[in-house]
């Protein structure tokens, strides 16, 4: 490295035209003459000819460029991108951190019962002997194509459609339906359907918005939104504050302002990006609000994407009501609409990969159909799929005890909480409450938000995620998902939190 | 009140209007073409043959008997006990079964003459996604890969697209057999510099799409040298290892560092996928195996835009760690491809017409530069067009493969049944009597 330096300095022609050319040259000849000698026995390689060598010198000589000098003996590791660079950090993300913890040592009622209970993953594990019932009941058929001679495997084994088979599109498009409780009927062809609902928002992204636009977003949102919404695209999420006074539900005139604020600094807005039921807080969006934002999006000219992805996870009495619903019944211009969808939550399928792009614009469409061989749904996933989403009868079974579950569980846990003084917001959907912790601050801020996320996971041994890593603007309050656990862990969580909450108070006085 | 009154719909952006999918194409137009008008034994003799997609048909009874004699790779066993922590599991990291018995597959193409870590594959949903993976990794936008020509029409999207990188051709010729030389490697590099392009990598398929033939080993030893030399990355996309037509021609360029020790390997990635091999492209299996551990990280958190159903991970795994089946697979399939090969290459030679020595791959690259009216582009689209209208073949145009020779065209040989390719060459055979007629 020390011999290198100096050369560079020469090289780049300090040191004059002969000692800028002649000399490195002559050392670097030397240098390879050393190398060549001494390659190893094995290597088959035939050595370039003197000639070639000293071509390729007199290029590098030439140019200045310091990854050529340095690269004889490697000295300098390849590099990889600035997008791969800033990936390739640690995650600090307490949503993140968390979820690794707990998975390092998870709790087990039997064989860890001191191990870490998982509350940060919106997973919905209730309904799963429905699932697995109808498995062993229906599977070898469900593999097996439909038509006569339709052998098992070259129907699903070539090339599909890529942005999904029409058979599938069709379930799905029957299955969100009823899951909006059939007050809207939604339309195949305008499907394009993803290897999981990641690409599909990231898709979308990539159809809506050019490097350096960006998105109003409505906080306390989904941490996943900062990855999947800006890695690759390099777009922008513009946090648009709601709080708890509103029980956090969006108003126009917060959105009007942020608009305004970003535009100001010569940024591009190309849209909102909702999330209907809401993920942290697990409210509605109510058909009025809908029409208002639509109405804020045509007089911005800006694009409206719903994440409607826990539509199928209502245990509240108040109606769902899709985007797509309002966008039918009113005159409003549909090409600014587009729906984000998936079976991980409501259906409890996470890793079958199942997501959706539903949209009203056909460029949209033709774009994002294209996109979609970056992520297509497997072939024996989507026949899988067909079947068991055409199977009217136990969808309607599952839909209604998938209800009755979460809504159990919901107030159970909400109960818990309650008994230790914690206050949830109101909400009627999603697999999480949204948990007012801020009595058990030590100090009121973010700092303190995080400090008391710590003791929890560490010493408490529950993850929960913070607000801050949702981008929530008044500290304290924690989502704490409930779908993943037992009744029967319900006390131990609670004791958990008890326990630390006794802790604190004591040493506070 | 600020409304934007330039646009009166809501606009798109740019990668959405941009035409880098390339769908607009001769490649693509053939496709169309066959789409329309498609060649069916009973019900369409007369149609347009499907010669323009590398898909693998030959050994599906291979796979449909494992399927019939191993249901417990479609289920989860007796009662279920698996199925909840598959239907669960989205962790990136991909089912370590999976990725063992891909280890071991891609250990069996090669003879055992490398060794793969399963630690080191990344999984993607085709290989499609693990080109624009590593390329998102590797290279900013505005930089550039070098890719030696001619190459597979779909590296023009894959690559380029959405990561907003360029791609600088190698420029080969049938002088020597169309295979890289370090002087063409550096002139694509001198000529990215003087387009102030920053080469990140260099992009080599091996075995090549779509020439069909293996790399050889002292080629391979060239490439890699010259990567070192400039310090860049060396992808080696190796989707027809498999698809050899015998075990012992393919170097792997995973062997070529073994024999290194594996010295300087952090610039090496290999992409592989069961698509071709495997003839399962409808399951959208593929990997990345990287010799870098940062790029293995990075890759791996990228790979949540492009997971592999679980579902399919496990029937796959429980396929592949069958090694009296991955054995008799990779055996039989040699020996089929190679059988098709012979049947095209014979009919081609008895029409009169020559091909490049192929010894890999779904296709052949076929020389059909003594047609041509003038040594253009133009005369070669003009012959493509009357091969796909009048002889109702859809083949593939070298120059939509970026080849600087015009006159080669690749024709796919496995995507039909043994009677299909003896209508086809019929056809092909008729044609050249024709045209020596008049």
């Amino acid at each position: 490295m020390r011999l290198v330096v100096p050369l560079q300095g020469v090289v780049q022609g300090r040191g004059g035209l002969i000692f800028g050319s002649l000399i490195p040259c002559a050392l670097f000849y030397f240098l390879q003459l050393y190398l060549k000698r001494h390659r190893s026995p094995n290597s088959r390689s035939n050595p370039p000819s003197p000639s070639a060598s000293a071509q390729n010198l007199a290029e590098l000589t030439r140019t200045s460029s310091r990854s050529n000098l340095l690269s004889r003996g490697s000295i300098v590791p390849v590099l990889i991108s600035s997008l791969a660079t800033s990936i390739s950090k640690p995650n600090d993300s307490p949503y993140y951190i968390g979820l690794d913890k707990a998975s390092e040592d998870p709790y087990d009622r039997i064989d860890n019962p001191d191990g870490v209970i998982q509350l940060g993953l919106s997973e919905n594990r209730l309904c799963f002997d429905l699932i697995e019932k109808w498995m062993l009941e229906n599977l070898k058929d469900s593999m097996r194509g439909r038509e006569e001679g339709d052998l098992s495997i070259s129907g699903i084994a070539s090339y599909q459609p890529l942005d999904g088979t029409m058979e599938l599109k069709m379930a799905m498009a029957g299955f969100m339906s009823r899951v909006m409780g059939g007050a809207v009927s939604f339309e195949p062809s305008q499907m394009v359907l993803t290897a999981g609902a990641t690409p599909a928002i990231e898709t979308l992204c990539f159809c809506l918005a050019d490097h350096g636009n960006a998105f109003l977003v409505p906080t306390p949102y989904y941490p996943g939104f900062d990855r999947d919404m800006k890695w690759r695209t390099g777009v922008e999420l513009i946090p648009v504050h709601c709080r708890n006074t509103d029980n956090f539900v969006l108003s126009i005139s917060a959105l009007n302002q942020a608009f305004n604020q970003t535009r100001k600094r010569g940024t591009k807005i190309r849209g909102i990006l909702l999330s209907n039921p809401a993920n942290p807080v697990g409210n509605l969006l109510s058909r009025e609000m809908l029409c208002d934002l639509l109405y804020f999006a045509r007089e911005k000219n800006i694009h409206i994407i719903s994440d409607e992805i826990f539509a199928g996870s209502i245990y509240g009495n108040e109606e769902f009501v899709s985007i797509a619903d309002v966008v039918d019944s009113e005159d409003f211009d549909k090409s600014r609409v587009h729906i984000v969808y998936g079976l991980s939550k409501d259906l409890s399928l996470p890793g079958f990969r199942v997501g959706m792009i539903y949209s009203f614009n056909e460029n949209v469409l033709a774009a994002a159909r294209k996109l979609t061989r970056f992520s297509s749904i497997s072939a024996p996933t989507q026949r899988l799929l067909v079947s068991m989403l055409s199977d009217a009868r136990f969808i309607e079974e599952y839909m209604v005890t998938n209800k009755k579950r979460i809504r159990n569980m919901h107030d159970l846990f909400v109960a818990g909480l309650e008994g230790l003084g914690i206050r949830c917001a109101d909400s009627s959907a999603g697999l999480y409450c949204w948990a007012d912790m801020s009595k058990l601050i030590l100090t009121y801020g973010e700092k303190g938000e995080l400090e008391l996320w710590e003791k929890l996971l560490h010493v408490a041994k529950i993850n929960i995620t913070p607000g801050s890593a949702c981008h929530c603007i008044e500290p304290g309050w924690f989502r704490c998902c409930f779908t993943t656990l037992d009744k029967e862990d319900i006390p131990v969580v609670m004791e958990r939190i008890r326990k630390l909450a006794d802790t604190r108070a004591a040493s506070r006085g | 009140m600020a409304i934007e009154i330039e646009k009166p719909s809501v606009g798109l952006s740019k990668v959405a209007v941009s035409e880098t999918h390339g769908e607009d194409s001769p490649y693509f137009a053939g496709w169309k073409a066959y789409d329309e008008n498609p060649y069916n034994e009973s019900s369409n003799p007369s149609g347009v043959i499907q010669m323009g997609l590398a898909e693998n048909q030959v050994s599906f009874d291979l796979l449909e008997k494992y399927l019939e004699e191993h249901s417990e790779a479609s289920s989860w066993g007796e009662g279920a006990p698996g199925f909840r922590e598959n239907a669960l599991f989205q962790d990136y990291h991909g089912l370590k079964s999976f990725r063992q018995a891909m280890a071991n597959f891609m250990e069996q193409i090669r003879g055992g003459r490398a060794k793969f870590d399963p630690d080191r594959i990344v999984l993607t949903a085709g290989a499609t996604a693990a080109n624009e993976l590593l390329t998102f990794i590797l290279a900013d936008p505005g930089d550039a890969l070098l890719v030696p020509t001619p190459y597979y029409p779909g590296f023009d999207r894959d690559l380029r697209w959405r990561t907003g990188v360029k791609i600088v051709p190698i420029h080969c010729d049938s002088s020597n057999n169309f295979q890289v030389t370090p002087e063409a490697m550096e002139a694509a590099y001198r000529c990215a510099e003087s387009m102030n392009l920053k080469v990140r990598g260099i992009l080599i398929t091996n075995p090549s799409n779509p020439l069909g033939a293996t790399i050889q080993r002292s080629v391979l030893e060239q490439i890699l040298d010259f990567a070192t030399n400039k310090n860049i990355h060396l992808v080696s996309d190796e989707i027809y290892s498999g698809s050899t037509f015998s075990s012992s021609e393919f170097i792997s360029i995973a062997e070529v560092l073994e024999t290194r020790g594996y010295k300087d390997s952090e610039r090496v990635h290999i992409v592989y996928s069961l698509s071709k091999d495997l003839g399962l492209p409808g399951f959208r299996v593929g990997t990345i195996y990287s010799y870098n551990d940062k790029v293995v990280t990075t890759a791996r958190r990228m790979s949540s835009f492009t997971l592999i159903s679980s579902q399919t991970q496990h029937l796959l795994a429980c396929m592949l760690s069958n090694k009296e089946f991955s054995e008799n697979y990779i055996k039989t399939n040699r020996e089929r491809l190679t059988w098709r090969y012979d049947m095209i290459i014979n009919g081609l030679k008895n029409a009169g017409i020559e091909c490049l020595k192929g010894n890999a791959g779904l296709f052949c690259w076929m020389n059909l530069s003594p047609l041509l009216e003038e040594p253009t582009r133009e005369s070669e689209l003009a012959l493509w067009k009357v091969i796909l209208n009048e002889v109702r073949l859809n083949i593939s145009p070298g120059s939509s493969c970026h080849c600087s020779e015009p006159g080669w065209f690749r024709v796919c040989f496995a995507n039909m049944s043994e009677q299909t390719l003896e209508v086809a060459l019929g056809r092909i055979h008729k044609f050249m009597e024709q045209r020596r007629r008049n």
